[in-house]
């Protein structure tokens, strides 16, 4: 919540461009749990630069946060803010379509 | 009944007491342990409080803590839906017997983008079920997770390990489902959960509703195919009992008096046998009522606790018009060897009077129970309905060797061309007819047997008249 008003706040400072709150929920390391996170870093990386706050959850670590957060599939990636709240579930391969999704406007 | 397993080490017939009253007698056991069992039907049939039930019976009576994994209502919704049932599921979770999670599927949230698993499900499940110890599962209903993504064929072979994954790990999982057009459930679920399906069905007609039960499958167990009728009352889900519909009871010769000495007259032994059932056919103001006091009185007077369901008339009314031909029930219902319940059948449906005759049945062990009459049930039932709840009635009679003495209205006419008596008539034992006809301007009646299975009988009709001494022959006596 407090990463919510962090980002709001920077928003309004510099117009540059909002920073993107994402959870990434994997089980452990399952090769689609992996493959997950190799794709979601590179798009962050690639297209959001340093406008970004990613946590990585491995839910056999912390399986209470499965239900707190309403996960239901694996990998999950959930974008808590800018609103609208956005759950992606797979492994992220596609990666226009992630972008799409997630908002990200790209400027070449 | 607690049951210690390994993990994999389930005996094929090992069950779980469901919980639910009467089921377990269908079952012969109740449900498969360690397996998942699928319950479906249409919407309001009954399937979450099913589940709810099988949990929480499973806590306060086997002591077997339960998971209950709800992807429609939320918890608090379900605590508040299940608590007029006195089922206290906020106590229950405090006590950590109880864990209850409820999934949120939003299709409006969810996009997806590549390969993914169920793993969120199965942990959770995982943790909850590891968190409290539990032995019971129910997942209300899983189908819903269809509604949230596109790519069906995940799921499928998602659900299916899941619930491979649910017999490893040992718990006894109920699973419900909505009932689909073409298949038992929407998804098709069935096919994953062979182990054990019920299905549940409510249906409306004529303003009564009605809900069945029957088993579509048990592997590796005996179970009863009928559809059994099932109640949903203060208590919860209860299956009415059937002990069993097979002709093996054994019979008695001891010979008793219906109460009428010219009715005893009619079969060369003097009386009936005990433990049969009588029915008594005749058109309104035949005389019926009497007969069935008398036999009733009768059954008193042998000291025999008696059970009188009384369809038309209140207690007071019957007490006091049997008073005027000299039958006096009055002491012996103070004596408490009678009860009468009077009640008009349209008050609920037949499925709510045939638990209700049983539950007296059970509470009061009666020797002999007269219903009059069974007519009236047809109006809320039909003939086979009626016929079904009868036999049911008669059977648990025959069981306990009770005597039964049914009444029923007919036409005017011979109640031999009566739809309704040719139905029930075959389950009676005893057949008799009293009839009203007009000679030399006067009204004369007459009582006819017309069947006794085992009886010689007189076979002509014998003409009666009711008097303050009840009912008599009114000819001179032969010499």
């Amino acid at each position: 919540m407090k990463d919510k008003k962090d980002s709001a706040e920077k928003h309004s400072d510099d117009h540059f461009e909002e920073k993107m709150i994402l959870q990434l929920y994997v089980s452990g390391m399952s090769p689609k749990s992996m493959e997950a996170i190799e794709n979601i870093k590179r798009l962050c990386t690639e297209y959001l630069r340093e406008a970004y706050e990613l946590e990585i959850i491995d839910l056999y670590k912390n399986p209470g946060a499965a239900k707190e957060q309403q996960i239901i599939f694996s990998p999950s990636l959930v974008k808590t803010w800018p609103l609208p709240k956005k759950t992606l579930i797979g492994t992220f391969e596609d990666t226009e379509k992630v972008i799409k999704i997630l908002g990200i406007k790209i400027s070449e | 009944m607690i049951i210690v397993m390994a993990k994999n080490a389930t005996t094929p017939l090992s069950k779980t007491p469901s919980g639910i009253s009467g089921l377990d007698e269908v079952t012969q056991g109740g449900l498969p342990t360690g397996r998942p069992t699928l319950i479906c039907g249409s919407a309001g049939c009954g399937k979450t409080l099913f589940g709810v039930q099988f949990l929480v019976k499973g806590i306060l009576d086997y002591n077997e803590p339960g998971v209950f994994m709800s992807f429609e209502e939320t918890v608090k919704d379900l605590s508040v839906n299940v608590k007029s049932l006195g089922f206290p599921l906020d106590k229950l979770a405090a006590e950590k017997k109880l864990r209850i999670d409820y999934v949120r599927v939003e299709r409006s949230e969810i996009e997806e983008t590549g390969e993914y698993d169920l793993e969120g499900i199965f942990i959770r499940l995982n943790h909850a079920i590891d968190s409290i110890g539990a032995k019971r599962v129910v997942l209300d209903t899983i189908e819903s997770l269809f509604g949230g993504i596109e790519n069906a064929a995940i799921l499928r072979s998602e659900l299916r390990r899941l619930f491979q994954w649910l017999r490893e790990k040992g718990v006894t999982v109920v699973i419900t489902g909505e009932r689909g057009e073409k298949a038992l459930t929407r998804q098709g679920l069935e096919e994953y959960v062979s182990d054990c399906v019920i299905l549940l069905d409510f249906r409306v007609a004529d303003q009564i509703a009605t809900r069945r039960l029957r088993i579509v499958k048990y592997r590796g167990s005996e179970h009863g195919t009928n559809e059994y009728p099932f109640l949903i009352d203060d208590q919860g889900i209860s299956v009415i009992p059937i002990t069993s519909l097979q002709l093996n009871h054994s019979v008695s010769k001891e010979i008793i008096s219906t109460g009428i000495p010219m009715a005893d007259k009619l079969f060369d032994s003097g009386g009936v046998f005990k433990g049969s059932s009588l029915l008594l056919t005749g058109s309104a103001g035949t005389a019926k009522t009497i007969m069935a006091s008398s036999f009733a009185l009768a059954s008193c007077k042998r000291n025999e606790r008696t059970l009188y369901f009384s369809y038309e008339e209140s207690k007071e009314q019957l007490l006091r018009n049997m008073m005027s031909v000299g039958i006096n029930l009055r002491t012996h219902l103070q004596s408490g060897l009678l009860r009468v319940q009077s009640v008009r059948p349209s008050l609920s449906g037949l499925e709510m009077h045939l638990m209700m005759i049983l539950k007296l049945m059970e509470e009061f062990k009666p020797q002999t129970v007269v219903i009059d009459p069974i007519s009236s049930l047809l109006s809320i039932g039909s003939i086979s309905e009626v016929r079904d709840i009868l036999i049911r009635v008669i059977d648990m009679l025959k069981t306990k060797k009770i005597n039964a003495f049914f009444t029923s209205l007919t036409q005017a006419g011979s109640s031999v061309d009566d739809s309704t008596v040719l139905a029930v008539s075959s389950l009676a034992d005893i057949w008799i007819e009293l009839t009203n006809d007009c000679r030399e301007q006067q009204l004369g009646r007459n009582m006819r047997v017309i069947k006794a299975r085992g009886m010689s009988h007189e076979m002509q009709p014998q003409p009666f008249s009711t008097t303050s001494k009840g009912i008599i022959d009114p000819r001179p006596l032969k010499k």
